[in-house]
């Protein structure tokens, strides 16, 4: 049974690897799961230098998932660079940093940086809804999107992902827009902008007042996002938004993903990401599934 | 995998798990408090100012609660939850009964490490404890360790009214000063209130209860110029260090985020009140 996938020439031993922000660098997660074991592990978002991010609360549940407003909190590239990239090279995993910034000059620093360090692949996170300068800035207008990812392009020496928002009236323009400007894949969908309300306290729930929703809930969204992006761009598509499953990984492969992420599931069940590995294996071997390539874009 | 934890500069190690946990018994303390003992292998790891995540059933609420550690049994074998009803997750907990299983992930968080604790700082002679509403229970174990280390604790634990939980067992471990808003039992007042009452001069301070009172504690233990160690609570998401969401604000840089940040269930949730704002 072959499991494993090539996206701009890194090859993954299977398809699952780990949401952005959900799941630190990997350090955290080692008590519940082999981290030998994942695809790949997409860090957190980290900037030029360190963010303190958002005032709390950050975090609220709502009906099958959730709300955050983080606000990009990170230790920045340099300390990122000495601590948590080689933590992840002990592992034989593959390494995807998710890159986040202010302005298209931070954006360009941290990649830059990135340029001889062990990452096998960069994330652009041009989605994050809870930041107020940069970030999702970039990634609602199909022409910013496309002027930032070729500004990265020009000076990135890794494989370039960008992160899509699902904010956005049509994604296939957006994600037309990364192709064009040169994105070696697209992963989608970020969180969606959400609301809680404390009836009780009368206050936002979130000190941020909105924050990107995630978790089960989303997952319709998530798929039909996936489908239509991976139907308007030859570029791969990483898919993610709500999986908790095997099964609902292999409904992202099946609607165009040729990876997927897992993320808000990771704090439902901190053993998720292994168990969906072996939950997609299982499948193939119930349906004689010799090749995952096989299953990548089947439903059309 | 063993990670570290860390506390004024110390590694210490622990394996966290997600497991599943029997329900033993459940009572009813007071209106909206329940007591309820988990048998768990996790005991075994738990200590004072600790916690463990608790996971509702329902999928629609799918977060671990946070709930402090009451008590562990004599032969760590199970766990004491003394919590109260705030929502749909621990109204679920609420109707478990003897028998019925849980999932819970532990051990979380960086306690009081009381045997450490006391050698390192043996000019803590007049222990004094804390508890505020239901910030009160994880007191119970720390007064354990205490007197089981031959440090018999002074407890003050505050009230709203005479809905009283918890007291006797407190009188097992330490001496117990009541104080309540309404003044229906003991101190009319807080559990700072009760401590001028008494005379008690503490040498020490460890605190849990609403942000207001353990506001004051600082400043207590600031005019004093004695340490006070504060459990902090904060909206989490993964409850290991993972997310971000549980911050507080600390007066240095944390070693971990860069930036003046630590996370409640990593770092904390007990802090020395002199390194966090608050």
């Amino acid at each position: 049974m072959n499991t494993s996938v090539t996206i701009a020439g890194v090859t993954f031993k299977n398809p699952v690897m780990t949401a952005s922000g959900t799941f630190g660098s990997g350090m955290e997660y080692g008590d519940f799961v082999d981290l030998n074991r994942l695809g790949a592990v997409v860090t957190k978002g980290v900037a030029n230098v360190p963010w303190p991010g958002n005032p709390t609360p950050r975090v609220t549940e709502v009906y099958g998932g959730m709300l955050n407003a983080i606000g990009l909190q990170n230790p920045g590239i340099d300390v990122f660079l000495k601590r948590d990239i080689p933590f992840l090279q002990q592992y034989d995993t593959k390494i995807i940093v998710n890159v986040c910034g202010k302005t298209v000059e931070d954006y360009l620093e941290v990649v830059e940086k990135l340029n001889d360090s062990a990452a096998d692949m960069l994330e652009i996170n041009v989605s994050c809804p809870n930041v107020k300068e940069g970030a999702i800035a970039f990634g609602q207008k199909a022409d910013c999107l496309f002027d930032i990812t070729s500004k990265i392009k020009n000076v990135a020496r890794k494989p370039i992902i960008m992160k899509l928002s699902p904010n956005v009236t049509d994604i296939t323009e957006m994600a037309k827009a990364a192709e064009a400007a040169g994105a070696d894949a697209i992963s989608l969908i970020n969180t969606i902008t959400g609301m809680k309300i404390d009836i009780h306290k009368r206050t936002f729930a979130l000190a941020n007042r909105t924050g990107g929703m995630s978790g089960p809930a989303i997952k319709p969204v998530a798929v039909r996002m996936v489908y239509q992006a991976s139907h308007a761009v030859k570029i791969p598509v990483i898919g993610m938004g709500g999986i908790a499953t095997a099964e609902d990984a292999i409904e992202f492969l099946l609607a165009g993903a040729t990876a997927v992420s897992v993320g808000a599931v990771n704090f439902m069940n901190p053993y998720a990401t292994v168990e969906i590995i072996e939950g997609i294996e299982q499948y193939m071997t119930k349906y004689g599934v010799e090749d995952i390539q096989e299953l990548i874009g089947a439903v059309n | 995998m063993l990670r570290f934890g860390v506390i004024e500069g110390k590694a210490i190690m622990s394996k966290k798990a997600k497991q599943t946990a029997i329900v033993l018994s459940q009572q009813m303390l007071a209106e909206g408090i329940y007591d309820l003992w988990l048998a768990t292998e996790l005991a075994k790891e738990a200590g004072a100012g600790q916690f463990i995540g608790v996971y509702p059933k329902n999928a629609a609420t799918l977060l671990p609660r946070p709930i402090s550690i009451c008590e562990v049994n004599e032969d760590k074998t199970a766990l004491r939850l003394v919590y109260r009803v705030a929502g749909k997750g621990t109204k679920e907990f609420s109707s478990f009964e003897k028998g019925d299983t849980v999932e819970i992930l532990g051990i979380l968080g960086n306690g009081y490490r009381v045997s450490e604790l006391l050698a390192k700082n043996p000019e803590f002679t007049e222990i004094t404890l804390y508890g505020g509403g239901i910030g009160i229970p994880p007191m119970l174990q720390l007064s354990k360790e205490l007197a089981a280390a031959g440090r018999k604790p002074s407890v003050f634990i505050g009230y709203r009214d005479s809905n009283l939980f918890l007291k006797e067992d407190f009188e097992k471990y330490g001496t117990v000063y009541v104080a309540t808003e309404d003044g229906s039992v003991g101190t009319k007042g807080n559990v700072l209130t009760a401590l001028k009452e008494t005379g008690v001069q503490p040498s020490v301070m460890m605190a849990c209860g609403p942000m207001m009172m353990l506001r004051a504690i600082r400043q207590e233990a600031s005019e004093r110029a004695i340490p006070a160690y504060i459990s902090l609570e904060e909206h989490m998401a993964c409850g290991i260090g993972a997310c971000l969401g549980c911050v507080c604000r600390t007066t240095k840089k944390d070693e971990h985020s860069q930036v003046h940040n630590a996370r409640i269930c990593t770092e904390g949730p007990v802090f020395l009140a002199e390194e966090v704002e608050i």
